[in-house]
This record gives C-alpha cells, sequence and structure tokens, in this order.
C-alpha cells in the first residue's frame, strides 16, 4: 500500500459527497467554459484583427457612407499599401434569423487585402469576371448545402429590391479564429442597381480598409488620411481594424463585463463547494490525522493526504466538466440564430483556465483543512470522536 | 545489570484552559528497566494518560529547567533525552522505538487489517515483500492471519484491539506504551489481550507501559504504580 491509495480510499470513504462535490466541480467547470467561450465569441473580431490594416469611416457614425473618390486620395497618403472598399449590405436570405455578414466589396482588390480567406484562384478569377458572382464562407456553404454553380437570392432591406447571386468561390479560414461566414459580392452590382432604384445613393462605400507597409505607422497614416478629410462634408475616422472591431464590443461592454464577472464568481463557487466538503471531511478525520501523527507520519505525509485528496476531487471534477464544456458549447451554438457569432470554439486559453481553475480550488480548498490538522496537537486529534 | 530503558527526572507537566493553569503532573521521577511491564493506576483525571504520552514522546512537559538545575522536566527514552528533538525528529525516533495501543484500537475504517497493520511500515524502506513477511508475521502473532482482508467494521472488539497490537509489533519497537487497551472489551477479550501483551513482554523482551483501571490486567504487569493527584506512587 502507498499514500496514493489512502488518498483514493479515503475520497472514496463518502462516495455520495464526493460524487455531488465532483459534479459540482464539473457542473461549475462547464458553466465557467461556455461562459469563456460566449465572451471570447464576442472578441474573435478583435482577436482576428490584422495590424497592418487601418479602417476609415465616416466620423459620424459607421452608417454613414463615404464618396468613392476617396479612394484615390487615401492611396496617396505615405505609408498606404493598398485601399479597398466595402458596404454593409444585410438583406434577408431564406430567413431573417438567418444572420451572416453579406457584404458588397470591390472585387478586384478586397480579398489582397484579407489574405486570411483562402480561395482557389481559378475560382477567384472567376468571380472578379462575373457581376452577379459571389463568394461564400466555408461555413455557410455547409450550413446551407451551397456548392459552387447555386443561386442565392436574398431580399434587400437597406438597400430594397431582389437580388440573386451565383456562388462562384468558397473561402477556407486560414485559421480557426478567421471568420468563415461572409458571403462577398460585388459593389458595382449593388452599384448599378442603386443607381437605378435610388439615384442620388450611388457612388458611396461603407468603409475603406487601408493596408499600410508598417504597422507601427498606424497612428500616423491614420491622422493623415483623416486631415484630408477634415473639414469637409464627410469627414472621416481611421483606427487600426482591432479598435474599429472593439467599438463593435464595446457596444455590449455591460454584457460581456457581467458575463466575465460571473465566469470568475463561478470559481469562487467551486471554491466553496470543495472547501466545504474539505473542511467536514479534515474534521471528521481528526483523530485519524493524530493516530497517523503518533506513528510517526509527519507534517507533509499529513498535508499530502489532504492536498492529495481535494486535488484528486477537483481534478476529477474539472476533467469531467471539461470534458462536457465541448458538448454544451457546441449545443448552446446550434441553439443561436445561425451566424449569431461566425467564431464560437472552446478556445485553448480557455481549457487552460478551466484545468487550472480546478487545480487552483484544489489547492485553496486544502488550506483551512490542513493548518487545523498539523497545527492539532496529537493529544487533542486523540481525544476528539470522530 | 538491565538498562534504564526510560527515565523521568523531575517532570511536571500542567495544562492550560482558558487563562486557568492546571497542574496534571508534578515532579514525576520515574525509571523503567529494558524488558519491564509496567502498570500506571490511579482514578480518572489522575495524569495517568498524560504521563503515558510524554513517555512516548506525544506531549510535552513543561518547560525545561534552568542551567542551574538541567535535570528538571527531562525525559529519556532508550538513550534519547526528548527535549532536545524536534517535531519531525520526533516522529522519526516514534516511529523507531515506539509501539501504540490505544482504548479505541484507533484503526483507519477505510483500510482493511493488512493495510491497518502496513501503516507504520509505510515509512521505512523496507521492500514490498520485506513488509509483507513483517505483517504477515504481525498477524500470525495476534492470531488474525486469516482476518487480513476484513475491514475493521467486519472485526469484534478484541479482534481490532489485536490488530492494534500487531501494528503495534510490526516495525519492532523496542517498547509498547498501552492506554486503557482492555477498556472497551469484554472479560475474555481483555484476557485475550493481556495474555498477548504478556507474550511480547516475555517472549519479545519488549518493554511495555500500560495505563489500566483493570486490577485483572495490572496484574498481569511486573510493577504497579498508582497516580493519585499528580504524584506517583509504588
Amino acid at each position: 500500500m502507498r499514500i496514493r491509495k489512502l488518498v483514493f480510499k479515503n475520497m472514496m470513504r463518502h462516495k455520495l459527497r464526493s460524487l455531488l462535490t465532483v459534479l459540482g466541480i464539473a457542473i461549475a467547470v462547464m458553466a465557467f467554459g461556455l461562459l469563456r467561450t460566449v465572451v471570447n465569441a464576442w472578441y474573435a473580431g478583435v482577436d482576428a484583427s490584422s495590424v497592418n490594416r487601418l479602417i476609415t469611416r465616416h466620423a459620424v457614425s459607421f452608417i454613414f457612407t463615404l464618396p468613392l473618390s476617396y479612394r484615390d486620395q487615401i492611396a496617396r497618403v505615405p505609408g498606404v499599401a493598398n485601399v479597398t472598399f466595402a458596404n454593409w449590405f444585410q438583406g434577408v436570405y431564406i430567413d431573417p434569423d438567418q444572420f451572416f455578414a453579406r457584404l458588397a466589396v470591390d472585387a478586384d482588390t478586397y480579398l489582397d487585402a484579407y489574405p486570411e480567406f483562402i480561395v482557389e484562384p481559378q475560382h477567384l478569377e472567376t468571380f472578379k469576371k462575373e457581376r452577379s458572382a459571389c463568394i461564400i464562407g466555408e461555413k455557410i456553404a455547409q450550413t446551407y448545402n451551397l456548392k459552387l454553380g447555386d443561386i442565392m437570392p436574398v431580399e434587400g432591406d437597406i438597400y430594397p429590391g431582389s437580388y440573386e447571386f451565383v456562388v462562384r468561390a468558397i473561402y477556407k479560414p486560414r485559421e480557426k479564429r478567421t471568420d468563415a461566414t461572409q458571403m462577398l459580392f460585388h459593389w458595382k452590382y449593388l452599384d448599378e442597381r442603386i443607381r437605378q432604384s435610388q439615384p442620388g445613393r450611388e457612388g458611396k462605400v461603407g468603409w475603406y480598409i487601408v493596408t499600410i507597409s508598417d504597422p507601427t505607422k498606424a497612428a500616423q497614416v491614420s491622422e493623415a488620411i483623416d486631415d484630408l478629410f477634415a473639414n469637409s462634408r464627410a469627414e472621416t475616422k481611421s483606427e487600426t481594424e482591432a479598435a474599429f472591431q472593439q467599438s463593435f464590443v464595446s457596444m455590449s461592454g455591460a454584457i460581456i463585463t457581467a458575463m466575465n464577472f460571473i465566469s470568475f464568481v463561478i470559481i469562487g463557487i467551486i471554491l466553496l463547494v470543495l472547501g466545504n466538503t474539505m473542511v467536514m471531511t479534515a474534521r471528521e478525520r481528526m483523530r485519524e490525522y493524530a493516530v497517523l501523527k503518533t506513528l510517526g507520519f509527519t507534517r507533509g505525509h499529513i498535508i499530502g493526504l489532504i492536498a492529495g485528496e481535494s486535488l484528486l476531487i477537483s481534478i476529477i471534477g474539472g476533467a469531467v466538466g471539461l470534458f462536457f464544456t465541448f458538448p454544451t458549447t457546441e449545443a448552446f451554438a446550434a441553439a443561436l440564430p445561425s451566424g449569431w457569432f461566425p467564431v464560437f470554439e472552446v478556445a485553448p486559453t480557455t481549457i487552460v483556465l478551466s484545468a487550472s481553475s480546478a487545480v487552483l480550488v484544489g489547492v485553496l480548498a486544502a488550506l483551512f483543512p490542513i493548518w487545523r490538522a498539523t497545527s492539532m496537537k496529537i493529544v487533542d486529534g486523540l481525544r476528539q470522536v470522530g | 545489570m538491565s538498562h534504564q530503558t526510560i527515565e523521568l527526572k523531575n517532570v511536571s507537566k500542567t495544562y492550560m484552559r482558558d487563562s486557568l493553569e492546571i497542574p496534571v503532573l508534578s515532579n514525576i521521577s520515574l525509571t523503567v528497566p529494558e524488558g519491564e511491564f509496567l502498570a500506571l493506576m490511579g482514578p480518572s483525571g489522575s495524569g495517568k494518560t498524560t504521563l503515558l504520552n510524554l513517555i512516548a514522546g506525544i506531549d510535552r512537559p513543561d518547560k525545561k529547567g534552568s542551567n542551574r538545575n538541567p535535570y528538571v522536566n527531562q525525559i529519556i527514552v532508550h538513550g534519547t533525552d526528548l527535549g532536545t528533538l524536534g517535531e519531525s525528529a520526533l516522529a522519526a525516533w516514534r516511529s523507531r522505538h515506539m509501539g501504540f495501543i490505544f482504548q479505541f484500537y484507533n484503526l483507519l475504517p477505510v483500510l482493511t487489517a493488512y493495510e491497518n497493520v502496513e501503516l507504520p511500515l509505510l515509512l521505512t524502506k523496507l521492500s514490498r515483500k520485506e513488509k509483507r513477511e513483517h505483517v504477515e508475521a504481525a498477524l500470525n502473532l495476534v492470531g488474525l492471519a486469516d482476518r487480513m482482508q476484513h475491514y475493521p467494521k467486519q472485526l469484534s472488539g478484541g479482534q481490532e484491539q489485536r490488530v492494534a497490537i500487531a501494528r503495534a509489533v510490526v516495525s519492532d519497537p523496542t517498547i509498547i506504551v498501552a492506554d486503557e487497551p482492555t477498556g472497551d472489551l469484554d472479560k475474555v477479550s481483555a484476557a485475550e489481550i493481556m495474555t498477548l501483551l504478556e507474550r511480547l513482554k516475555s517472549e519479545y523482551k519488549k518493554t511495555i507501559v500500560m495505563v489500566t483501571h483493570d486490577p485483572r490486567a495490572a496484574e498481569k504487569a511486573h510493577k504497579v504504580m498508582h497516580l493519585e493527584k499528580g504524584e506517583l506512587s509504588s
């Protein structure tokens, strides 16, 4: 027999209590993992931002458009490598609840700014040549079972009318955090339709995507661009892509702060659950610890017994919770309206945080019982009724 | 001439209850030669168990004497002045030299009889095979070789105490301290336990110090001493 066998036997002494504690930890770790995943999903756009991309938008609000003529002026600013643009189209595809980003983009240059969207070169060429063509992300293709050549009918809302797009390319995300739920089509196609149906709204773009050659000069380039259009009818606000994405996240700041707070409250709850179990356990066994000390077992042995049991329970609970975090997250994502979160996956940092929280809780929950058991005099322990 | 295995020099012990000082032992001096079976008797609260705990190194006497009189509160057991040992050293010393038998057996309920007896050997560097031989020998000695895999709750009180005796002798200590070893047993079981202790003394030459209320148990000892109000008399 070894000490660790005694640790295991001690854990199994009150099977129901240990089981309930393990379950409590497992559910809490699972909830923690789910909440962290939701928070991460909110920040997915920020995390996936490129450091060498700037976004130039209307200074008043993102919903106001900018003249197409700005493009050439921006391209002449020192430090600018490339300029492209996009419009938020929105529209309804099949069902208003089926949400994903639908953007009218400059077909010739847009994907040069987004190397993380991987498209077959021949498909890209076909897309560029055909005015009603579109490119869709891999996840959209999977969700709606779309193939090359399929028609996507979209009902416009911001830009009213019925639109039909032909799927000519499907892009793959270069990394897991890359959004694979976008639909991109020709800005020129939209502009032609607007020219016909709403004269006066044509020639406008939603925002410019400015690729810069030196990310350390982002602030200077942004300032130079905005200075170009100062005091014009459409002043601009240029910022890094991360800051631009962050401004969307900030709109939900209170919710995210609450979720962040709750996720760490959950860690506190686990600590209380396990702490309660370990305090009860140690109190019941004071006499046994005294006997062990009498036999010559040292403070280290007692610490090992208590911390070992606490860690064993917390690690099993943490492992079970982590295991079920994945299906729970998938089920949660499936229950959300399609496209709510373009990237919704349990991040490695979430796994590390969940696992280390479980271990930390195991250690912390053992501290008080260890202090009681090791500071207890043998003669006092032997007098205790177990 | 036999060696003095246990020597107590002017030992006193006072407990503090809140701010109240309660003297339990007062200037006790005692020598127990090697191989002796000593019974300590006395009424409840007379300090028997406290004296046993001091001899066993699980409690400390009052502060040691000054340079002028160092032979106060000194306990020397098997040549070691227990006052000079720190907690870890004292724990190691107990595991080498002391075997313990308690009134309520104090077996770990989650361990089998075999595993309970094996406990003191976990602190040794014996191989698994050697440990097995020691445990089997100890359980054979107490007549429980056929109950090795039984848990304490599957044993009678007498059998539990025999397992506790096996645990006390498995590491071959020089001294065995027994606190009311028959206090929780019926007459037959108590007689069996006393016979075992006698065997440990006569066949295995163990020094035994036993606290008891039971005059029949005390009869088996070579020497009986009485504690009354913290003072020792023969």
